[in-house]
């Protein structure tokens, strides 16, 4: 349907662009300027030799050497390894508390308001504050986990949780599924309240069960909500940094050590910057990936999702 | 579910909350506990309460200065992320421009940049600029994460204000700017508050640029200087705890007073319905 254009309205079409570049523009500068262009940077230091330690080597250019290097590192692939690890348990001990979680908020009962604030706090607090609290329950003498386990005579005497791999990333994990579940919950819970009550009284009609209703209703209907917490929190998952800096500081050596606590220590502890930046160019790369993943295979809408 | 799984569902949803809750009390309950009882025998029920772990905070460790470094950081950055935000904002969801799509697709993704790949010219850059161990050396990093944070949830926010009132200023002869200045902000007070309180949030609670940019306590935030506490001979856990209790506090207390809010702000449009 085309009509010729008013004058004056093509006038107020001028003005709205213009007024639009013109309000978006100062967000935009910031965005660019401390977000953008130091991604920018951070390729090209990545394919240079650049350490602090050494300043009398200048930053020589070094083409793909420091990929080449990474490729070859042991413990890089071991620092994926157990990012990926962390993700995949974390991630589906979530979805499934989560979503246990927001099927009985999703009910009105008394005191459900109440509910839903305590919920929230774990996942409000400091990441740093959620590490030292399990650290703390998980403490060799003063931990309650080896009171209880003892106690319950499971374990016969208290055992050092962050001496072994196998047992420092239980309180990793636990830590992880104890603060982000909530969020998880709260996204799901959302997205049940958008779901037809009506479907569920035919569904009754028909004879159907509470178990028949979850997975012919309710799971098809809330996909896009699952999807959308996938994928927070894969992203958020992957770049995990906080919680085991606290809780194992990546230890015990480095077996806990995710990606970013690496590319962290070759930066920061090690100062080899060139090196260092090419591990975050492939945290970016892979971060990246895994959102292309996301929103083009699984078709995840996400304009509409706002928050972390 | 039918209501004969009520009661079953209800005895979980409570013992999934006292699970969520439990740290906190513990946490609350260590921290009042002498040290010396807390080895050797835990107790659920506090025995004898003392508030030493607390004086020795302040007294011996001067914990009024994170504190107040984590106030003027994530105050300054959330006042400013507001501010400029709040103009992208409703340009994005109210105007009608070309390449507004691309503007908001392309915020989204800075949201999900990884910190860490931006740490080492951050770094060069702060260094060069006299900025490493400043308040501005916090802020400018801050808004990485903050400012594209808060343009996405104020698009959410303006974007469910009602046409009408806007249109009905806009036919008496304002312009778009004066709509904007007079009927949309007033009107997006509400959203403006959730956004600001969400990224204080985020920024109080963010601990790798901080660690990363600050050299002493007197920049260090409260993350930070919580996570680098040391003892002289164990784990200093009676102050490590009263300080864990402090930091959640003013989070704690926002999340309560404006839970519903919050709530909306993060899931409203979380699906599309």
């Amino acid at each position: 349907m085309r009509r010729p254009v008013a004058p004056r309205q093509r006038g107020i079409e001028i003005e709205e662009r213009r007024l639009g570049w013109l309000l978006v523009a100062p967000a935009l500068v910031v965005i660019a300027g401390i977000a953008l262009f130091p991604l920018v940077w951070t390729v090209w230091e990545s394919i240079h030799l650049h350490d602090l330690r050494m300043p009398w080597r200048g930053r020589p250019f070094v083409g793909l050497e420091n990929y080449v290097a990474i490729a070859g590192d042991r413990r890089f692939w071991a620092s994926m390894g157990h990012t990926v690890f962390f993700t995949g348990t974390s991630i589906t001990l979530e979805l499934l508390l989560g979503l246990f979680l927001a099927l009985a908020m999703n009910r009105s009962f008394r005191g459900r308001g109440l509910v839903r604030a305590a919920v929230l706090v774990p996942w409000a607090i400091p990441t740093v504050v959620a590490a030292l609290l399990w650290r703390f329950l998980f403490d060799t003498e003063a931990g309650i986990a080896n009171a209880l386990l003892v106690g319950a005579g499971v374990l016969e005497e208290p055992i050092v949780w962050f001496i072994r791999a196998a047992t420092a990333w239980v309180p990793v994990i636990l830590a992880d599924v104890w603060k982000t579940t909530p969020f998880v919950a709260l996204l799901l819970l959302a997205g049940l309240q958008n779901i037809d009550e009506s479907l569920y009284e035919a569904a009754s009609v028909d004879g159907a069960g509470p178990w028949w209703q979850l997975r012919y209703v309710t799971l098809p209907l809330l996909k896009p909500a699952i999807l959308v917490v996938l994928i927070f929190r894969t992203l958020d998952a992957f770049r995990v940094f906080d919680l085991i800096y606290v809780l194992t500081g990546g230890g015990p050596g480095t077996a806990t050590e995710p990606i970013a606590l690496y590319t962290f220590n070759v930066l920061l502890q090690n100062l080899q910057f060139g090196y260092g930046s090419a591990l975050s160019v492939i945290v970016f790369l892979v971060t990246f990936g895994i959102a292309v993943l996301y929103i083009k295979g699984l078709r995840v809408d996400l304009t509409g999702a706002r928050g972390r | 579910m039918s209501s004969r799984t009520r009661p079953l569902a209800v005895g979980a949803l409570g013992l999934l909350v006292a699970a969520i809750a439990f740290p906190f009390y513990w946490a609350v309950v260590a921290s009042l506990t002498p040290e010396a009882t807390l080895f050797r025998a835990p107790s659920l029920w506090p025995r004898e309460i003392i508030f030493d772990h607390y004086r020795a905070l302040f007294d011996e460790r001067a914990f009024w200065l994170p504190i107040r470094n984590s106030l003027i950081v994530a105050g300054l950055t959330t006042i400013f992320c507001v501010a400029v935000g709040s103009f992208a904002a409703y340009a994005i969801a109210r105007l009608r421009f070309r390449g507004q799509s691309a503007i908001l697709g392309f915020i989204l993704a800075v949201t999900m940049f990884p910190q860490i790949s931006i740490v080492s010219p951050l770094y060069l850059m702060l260094r060069a600029l006299g900025l490493i161990n400043t308040f501005p050396g916090l802020i400018l990093p801050y808004m990485t994460f903050a400012m594209p944070l808060t343009v996405w949830l104020l698009v959410g926010f303006f974007r469910q204000l009602p046409r009408d009132l806007e249109e009905a200023a806009f036919m008496d002869g304002a312009s778009r700017w004066q709509t904007f200045v007079r009927v949309m902000l007033p009107l997006a007070t509400p959203g403006l508050a959730t956004t600001g309180i969400l990224t204080f949030i985020y920024c109080w609670n963010e601990f790798l640029f901080a660690l990363s940019f600050t050299l002493g306590p007197e920049r260090q935030t409260v993350p930070v200087a919580i996570a680098l506490f040391r003892g002289q001979y164990q784990v200093p856990w009676g102050e490590i705890l009263a300080a864990a209790v402090i930091a959640t506090a003013p989070v704690a207390a926002l999340v309560l007073a404006f839970q519903r809010r919050i709530v909306q702000g993060l899931t409203a449009g979380a699906v599309k319905g």
